[in-house]
Order: C-alpha cells, then sequence, then structure tokens
C-alpha cells in the first residue's frame, strides 16, 4: 500500500487561507421512515491555536457535522446535501475519496467518544497505532513500532513500552481514551476533532483527559474542534462556541460573552437548566417540551415552540438569519436584542 | 429532625472470585461493598457519589433486595431486611422502590405502559384490589406528568424523559416511603435532566417520600441532596450535609472529585484550585492495605498504610471523614 503520496501534490493548498472553514453544510439521512434533515446549513470556521466548542443536545446534528468533515459519513443513508467545507481553501466536498483520504488524519484527525468500540479488540494497540505509519507513511513495521511508542509516551501511559503490545481490552477507559488521542495525533494533523472524548469517563479521568487535550494543541499550535453536550466542560477549555439546534447554529459567541450573556433563547434556557457544584440552586427552569424530530422541522425558527419569546413571526418560513449581535458574534433569533438585555 | 426510615450497619457485598469448571475454589472476593453505614430520615435525599468501580450500584441493589449481603444489616424501619423471609420479606419490599438509570432497557418493549406500571400489583396483589388497578395506574401516569389516555402505548411512542417519568411511576406503585434512584438521569439530556429532577422533587413534597439518589455527577447530587455521602473502593470516605461535603470537604478524595467537576462559568478558569489524581482506581478485588486512597493521595504518609482510618469526627472535621489528616479545603470556589 504505497500508492498513497506522503505530501500531496495535488491539492492546491492556500497556507494563507483560514485553516477550515464550514459554509451552509447540509446532510440528510434517507430512511425509510422519511428524510432526516441532520444538519440544515451549519456554519463556523476555526483558526489556527483556536478551540470551537459545538455544543447541543442529542440530535442536534453536532456529531454528523463532525463526520460530515471528515468524510466518514455512513453513505447510504447519510448524504451531503450542500454547502462547503474549506481546509486551506479547498472545498474537501468536491474532492475525489483518493485526495480526501490523504486530508484524513494527515491534515484533519478525529477523537471518537467511545474508544472501546473504536479501536479493534483483535490488534495490539500498537499494532494499530503503527498502521498509520505503514499506511500514510510507508514505514517498516519496526519502525512504526518505534514511533507508536513515542507517541504512547506523548500522551502519558506510563510503562509505553510493555503496553504497547497489549490489547484494548487491557486498558482502563482514561488511558484507551489516551490511545485514541495518540492515534490522532500520530501523522501531526492541524485540526484536530474531539467528539464527546470524555463522556463516557469519570470526573478525575475526564479532567485528565482534557488537561492532556489542552496540553498537546497548544504544543502543535493545532485548531480544535470540541463537540459535547456538556456546558462545564466548555466553560473550561474552548474560546468560541457555537450552539446548535435541530441541524442549525443558532448561536455563535466567544466563551466569556455566551455565558455572560447569552443571545439566542435556547442557550439561555440551557445554562439555566443544569445545576452546578458551586452553588445551592432553587428549582431548575425547565425547557419545556422536546426538540422537533428531524424528519418534520416546523418552518420558521426550530426552537419557537418551546421559547418564551416566541411571537407569530418565529412560527414562519424563512429561517431567522443569523444577526449579527457584535462583530465577532450571531445569533439566529429575531429578538436577541430582547434575550441579550440591549436596546 | 424526622425519624430514621432506613439504616445501613456494616453493609458489606463480596462477589466471589472462583476458579476451575467442575471443582470450583474461590481464590479471592471482588469487595464491592465493603462496610457501609448509612442512615436516612423520612423526607430526606441522601445522596451517593463515586466514580465507576466504587461500588454505588452494588449499594444500591442490596437495599433493595436484589442482592444478599456477605454481611451486615439492612434496617427499614427497624424491620432488619436481611433476617425475613417470604410474605414478610415480600411485604417489607414494597416500602423500597428503585428507579434505574436506562430507561431505553429498563422498560420491556413488548408490554404496554399500563401494564408496566401495573406490574408491581400482580405481585403484590392485596396492594390494590383487581378492579381499581386500571384507575391507580391512571391516577399514577397522572401524577408523573404524563397523558392517562396514552397507558396502551408502548415505550418506544415514548422519549427518554418520559420513559423515565414511567420508570418513576412504576416505582410509585407499591405507595414505598423509600425510593432508591440509581442515577436516574444521567442517560438524559441537560433540558430533560432538568424536567425530571424537578418532578422527583416535587413528587418528594407531596407524598413525603426519602430518597437514596446515587449519581456520579456531583452538580446534580447537590442540587438535590440534603446530605452527601461520597464513595471509594466500596466505603464511604465521607459524609455530612449537603454544605459540609461541597464547602468543606476534609477527604482528599472528596476534594480532588470536587476540583475535578467543571464549572459553567468561564470566569473561573484558572482561578480554581485543581487536583489533579494520577493513575487508575486500584482493583476492589486487591484493595490496598489501611486507607485504599493512599495510593493516589498526596498527604499518604506511613500511617495510611499501617491504619485504617475510620469514618469518624476529625479534630479538623466538623463532619465525618475517613482520613487521618482530614483538613478543610475549598475546590469549587476562585481561590484567588
Amino acid at each position: 500500500m504505497t500508492d498513497i503520496k506522503v505530501k500531496n501534490e495535488f491539492l492546491p493548498i492556500d497556507p494563507a487561507a483560514p485553516l477550515l472553514e464550514v459554509e451552509n453544510l447540509k446532510v440528510e439521512f434517507r430512511t425509510a421512515n422519511g428524510v432526516a434533515k441532520a444538519v440544515n446549513g451549519a456554519n463556523f470556521r476555526l483558526a489556527e491555536g483556536e478551540t470551537l466548542a459545538i455544543l447541543g443536545e442529542s440530535g442536534c446534528g453536532k456529531s454528523v457535522t463532525a463526520q460530515a468533515i471528515m468524510g466518514i459519513l455512513d453513505t447510504p443513508p447519510g448524504y451531503v446535501t450542500g454547502g462547503e467545507v474549506r481546509y486551506r481553501g479547498v472545498d474537501l466536498l468536491k474532492l475525489k475519496e483518493e485526495h480526501r483520504r490523504q486530508v484524513r488524519a494527515n491534515r484533519i484527525a478525529m477523537v471518537f467518544q467511545d474508544a472501546l468500540s473504536a479501536l479493534n479488540p483483535v490488534f495490539t494497540v500498537g499494532f494499530q497505532l503503527g498502521e498509520l505509519f505503514r499506511k500514510h507513511r510507508g514505514m517498516s513495521r519496526a519502525d512504526s513500532k518505534k514511533r507508536a511508542i513515542e507517541l504512547l509516551d506523548q500522551v502519558k501511559i506510563p510503562a509505553a513500552r510493555q503496553r504497547v503490545g497489549e490489547y484494548p481490552h487491557q486498558f482502563s477507559g482514561g488511558m484507551r481514551q489516551r490511545v485514541m488521542i495518540a492515534m490522532a495525533l500520530a501523522l501531526d494533523p492541524e485540526v484536530l476533532i474531539a467528539d464527546e472524548p470524555t463522556t463516557a469517563l469519570d470526573v478525575t479521568v475526564q479532567a485528565q483527559i482534557m488537561n492532556l487535550l489542552a496540553e498537546v494543541q497548544r504544543e502543535r499550535n493545532m485548531g480544535l474542534i470540541l463537540i459535547t453536550h456538556d456546558m462545564g466542560v466548555v466553560a473550561d477549555v474552548a474560546d468560541r462556541i457555537s450552539v446548535m439546534y435541530a441541524g442549525r447554529v443558532v448561536e455563535e459567541a466567544p466563551v466569556y460573552d455566551i455565558y455572560a450573556r447569552p443571545a439566542h433563547p435556547y442557550t439561555k434556557a440551557l445554562l439555566e437548566s443544569i445545576p452546578r457544584v458551586d452553588l445551592k440552586g432553587q428549582q431548575l427552569s425547565v425547557i419545556k417540551g422536546l426538540p422537533p424530530t428531524l424528519t418534520n422541522i416546523p418552518p420558521g425558527c426550530a426552537f419557537a415552540a418551546r421559547c418564551r419569546y416566541a411571537r407569530d413571526v418565529c412560527r414562519q418560513d424563512p429561517v431567522p438569519p443569523s444577526y449579527q449581535v457584535t462583530h465577532n458574534r450571531t445569533s439566529r433569533c429575531h429578538f436577541w436584542k430582547e434575550v441579550v438585555g440591549v436596546e | 429532625m424526622s425519624e430514621i426510615v432506613l439504616q445501613t450497619k456494616g453493609l458489606k457485598k463480596h462477589f466471589p472470585i472462583t476458579r476451575g469448571i467442575v471443582f470450583q475454589s474461590k481464590v479471592g472476593a471482588v469487595q464491592a461493598v465493603d462496610g457501609v453505614d448509612l442512615e436516612l430520615r423520612r423526607g430526606e435525599t441522601l445522596g451517593i457519589v463515586g466514580e465507576s468501580g466504587c461500588g454505588k450500584s452494588t449499594l444500591a441493589r442490596l437495599l433493595v433486595g436484589l442482592e444478599t449481603p456477605t454481611a451486615g444489616e439492612i434496617n427499614v424501619r427497624g424491620q432488619d431486611m436481611t433476617k425475613l423471609r417470604g410474605g414478610d420479606l415480600r411485604r417489607a419490599r414494597r416500602n423500597i422502590q428503585m428507579v434505574l438509570q436506562d430507561p431505553y432497557t429498563s422498560l420491556n418493549p413488548r408490554m404496554t405502559v399500563g401494564d408496566i406500571i401495573g406490574e408491581p400489583f400482580e405481585i403484590h396483589t392485596d396492594v390494590v384490589p383487581k378492579g381499581d388497578r386500571k384507575a391507580r395506574v391512571r391516577d399514577l401516569l397522572d401524577l408523573v406528568g404524563l397523558n392517562p389516555d396514552h397507558i396502551n402505548r408502548y415505550p418506544h411512542q415514548f422519549s427518554g424523559g418520559q420513559r423515565q417519568r414511567i420508570g418513576i411511576a412504576r416505582a410509585l406503585a407499591l405507595k414505598p416511603e423509600i425510593i432508591v434512584c440509581d442515577e436516574p438521569v444521567s442517560a438524559l439530556d441537560v433540558s430533560i435532566q432538568a424536567q425530571v429532577i424537578n418532578l422527583l422533587e416535587g413528587l418528594q413534597e407531596e407524598l413525603g417520600l426519602s430518597y437514596i439518589f446515587i449519581a456520579h455527577d456531583l452538580s446534580v447530587v447537590r442540587h438535590i441532596a440534603d446530605r452527601v455521602s461520597v464513595m471509594y473502593l466500596g466505603r464511604v470516605v465521607e459524609t455530612g450535609r449537603d454544605l459540609e461535603i461541597y464547602e468543606q470537604p476534609t477527604h482528599p478524595y472528596t476534594q480532588a472529585l470536587l476540583s475535578a467537576v467543571p464549572v459553567p462559568d468561564p470566569t473561573l478558569r484558572g482561578h480554581r484550585d485543581q487536583i489533579v489524581l494520577e493513575g487508575d482506581v486500584p482493583s476492589p478485588a486487591n484493595p490496598p492495605s489501611g486507607c485504599r486512597f493512599r495510593t493516589r493521595c498526596w498527604k499518604a504518609q506511613q500511617k495510611c498504610t499501617d491504619e485504617d482510618p475510620m469514618l469518624t469526627l476529625r479534630p479538623k472535621s466538623a463532619h465525618a471523614s475517613a482520613c487521618h489528616f482530614a483538613e478543610v479545603r475549598d475546590v469549587v470556589h476562585a481561590v484567588d
């Protein structure tokens, strides 16, 4: 398998172009029960050294967005039906599969949520890590094993030399997630997408993994996309946050602004509905109702049915546009001024 | 103070590790729960927190009688549950019911909601006469905020939050005084979580229930619990009122656990006392001698290896703490 070039000459990459831009991305799943519109025009951009958090509840399209960027969407039933994903100016969605493959892991890599099911149980951890070097870099088995040990060392797995020959089930949950991170870092990507990297872990282990991610990001000046539903984790590490609801980015803002003064009713309601460890709260405020089914998203704003600010205009098409709240934040709410509390 | 409805003394559950198939020999034991003393009062919520493998779910199963304890007592209203048999046991069990973690697997997909909630009446036939059962199920559905007309629907027709309500209705069917909630909201999304927490709180007020609330999410437990017990490797390491545990933790494990909980407020970033523990939890089949936390503790000294610290009041701890060197350290607030 040496048909994959180490550095590709095919891609017209513009080093001055933004690292990653997602524009109007649309993904749908064609199922027997109808077409589920999982992503309906997602927009965001990511710069070097920046941490962008994509925040949302299950079914909001955050993981599907990540899969579409990586080009690992299950097709069928999933189809990208529109939009662009530009890496350094190159639209990845228009690339041929063999070119796309060079981008994957080399340029954009991903850490998955459930490390036990993402790793192959019948190969050693060292073999799976080494595979990257053998396939993408054409290294020998001995060299790739050496690199695998170095990588395990970098993600602070103790006794890396012994553990490289062990199988995934012999690692604890936290250690397995470290292996996943090592695997993602193997080929020095510029963008790392972490899809709920700590959801399956205990809090003390979560803290270790988040610290590790932050550290490797700083060292390599990578762009990090952190996909999560946990507003606590996000507050600790993100620079900017995109909040997704029913397949759309409803609010995007720097982390301090969004927590201090959310500009979309959904973000505001989410923040009010989470208990905090440092405060004894009163009654939690509740978002009534349920998110819409993706096969039947209502016209206008998808959150309108659950929103306390909603008026008639919200329940009609068109979908609220991205209002510019300040120069660096947007909100898809007609009444963002009211929500944020400014005149 | 209201009366004690549930009390455990020296509760232990050891799972044997055996070798051989035909001639089995016991070669060790997983000490899942190893000497737990609890007290639960009427109308109170006792939160139990700890990481996976600390024995909190085994404890829940012991309390409702799904496991037989290796040693110790479970007293419900003065009766030792572990000594009861037959009809007496069945009647005693009515008083302590359980809400399970995963609303997707804990409801039988082939049974209607009415059958699921009504099943306890089939087992405890003398609670509600046959003719009144359907009406009682409808009342229960109404009580947990579901439409009583949905009595003939199947679990898959409900969302996760609604299914958890069905689980709660089933637990309430026999009018228990005590409900053991084992991670009741951890499978739910945040906005749905709040709905279920509020429901549990409302039911407690309305029916005077006592809860044992088991969760790994310390923020949720702080919100709902009056008192909290922190577990590590089968033992309770610290117990106290919510304010004592969260604002003045004295056991190093509690401090590490609390400091690792992310707070949804970016202005606290870098201003909190963060303790990052090294390594993993030791195996409960072979726990360390003395204090079980000593292998990961930054305060550990020789005394911790030699002497098992009791869960008791300490010179620098106003509530029970199982650490020889217990001392208050605020880890959840900004420390500048």
